[in-house]
């Protein structure tokens, strides 16, 4: 779905419009990764998800004109253990079959410091949408474009964790999103 | 034999500090059984998550005093068992004491493992993380669920076996066996 509304994008922008803008890179998958941490009675708990799909206009010459936006195949959620990635799906924690994505828009990138930047965006998990502003640091590494950071999330913001699990003190509130986005060679 | 156990030598008796660690760590393990049989078997909830973190302390807890004991232990040699005691039951005490002080190690030990194998880190009190001694892999951390459920199930039936030798002890050979480990049933004190 993705790949088609590309298409139509790029049909629909022309050639000329593609030339002025960087052209929106996709995602190496094998060297992405996005990572949730989670704390349970104090012990950092790892799931990584396990599929998701990016697209990344940037250009450190012009960050302000870089976009980048983020799809998160929620049912691909491993904790490592089937009774906990089972559980995850039900509708207390991400409620999968209802909301099976959770996306991240860019709004605007700032320069924070030698090749680091602020990207602002909506992140939206479990049908609720927060802005939020995730540190990046940027690099290039062999041609591919290398995006990493860390950005912190209160799980209740986004009604993660319901009822006798919104007790945050056996699952903290706080879930760090450890994210590392590799754009595809051009 | 009564002669004897009356000397007023001090390595008749255990020490102290031997005999809280005795009871300290017996206190724990006979809550550590039952909470880890109950907790199993429990669905996916905050409870459950509490129980095996907690399970998890106590057991770091016994772990860290079973070492302080054993090192008391070979500086403080136990009191000698009393004499007349046929050989057979000498050596059988003196093996399931040995296998009791394994297992204390042991026991945690595998549960340590195995927490590390499943990939849940093992955080005493919630605040000081234990090193991973093995890294995260499935097949190890079911191995190592049958290797402590294994090894507790012999430490229940050598503390079965203990408790009933020192009850023997007390009401059949009426010695002061058990009397050295509590002592106010001390037969020999006046």
């Amino acid at each position: 779905m993705i790949k088609r509304s590309l298409i139509t994008l790029a049909l629909g922008l022309g050639l000329g419009a593609a030339l002025l803008a960087p052209a929106l890179a996709q995602l190496d998958a094998a060297k992405s990764s996005v990572v949730a941490v989670s704390r349970q009675m104090g012990v950092p708990v790892e799931g990584v998800f396990k599929r998701f799909s990016a697209q990344v206009s940037f250009d450190p010459a012009r960050p302000a004109e870089g976009k980048a936006n983020l799809e998160i195949d929620i049912a691909s959620f491993d904790l490592g253990d089937a009774d906990f990635n089972r559980e995850t799906t039900k509708k207390e924690w991400f409620d999968t079959a209802k909301f099976p994505k959770a996306t991240f828009v860019t709004t605007a990138i700032k320069p924070a410091g030698a090749g680091k930047y602020e990207a602002a965006g909506k992140l939206t998990i479990k049908g609720r949408t927060q802005d939020v502003i995730a540190p990046v640091s940027f690099k290039t590494e062999g041609g591919q474009q290398v995006f990493e950071g860390t950005l912190p999330i209160r799980r209740l913001a986004f009604n993660i964790g319901e009822g006798e699990w919104k007790d945050t003190a056996t699952v903290a509130d706080e879930v760090q999103i450890k994210f590392r986005i590799v754009t595809a060679k051009k | 034999m009564m002669n004897v156990s009356r000397l007023p030598t001090t390595n008749m008796e255990y020490t102290r500090t031997a005999i809280a660690l005795h009871w300290l760590i017996a206190l724990l393990i006979f809550s550590l059984f039952p909470l880890g049989i109950y907790m199993h078997d429990l669905p996916f909830s905050p409870a459950r998550l509490k129980l095996y973190s907690y399970h998890k302390w106590l057991g770091v807890t016994v772990f860290t005093l079973a070492i302080a004991r054993l090192a008391w232990r070979l500086t403080h040699p136990a009191p000698p068992p009393p004499a007349g005691m046929p050989a057979w039951q000498r050596i059988a005490a003196t093996a399931t004491h040995h296998l009791l002080y394994a297992l204390l190690i042991l026991v945690p030990l595998s549960g340590w493992l195995m927490s590390s194998a499943k990939g849940f880190q093992t955080v005493y009190l919630g605040i000081i993380p234990l090193p991973d001694l093995l890294t995260k892999d499935k097949a190890v951390g079911d191995a190592l669920l049958i290797v402590h459920q294994v090894l507790n199930f012999t430490l229940a039936a050598l503390v079965a076996t203990h408790l009933g030798a020192a009850l023997k002890h007390y009401f059949f050979d009426r010695d002061e066996v058990l009397g050295r480990m509590i002592p106010i049933l001390n037969r020999n004190k006046p």
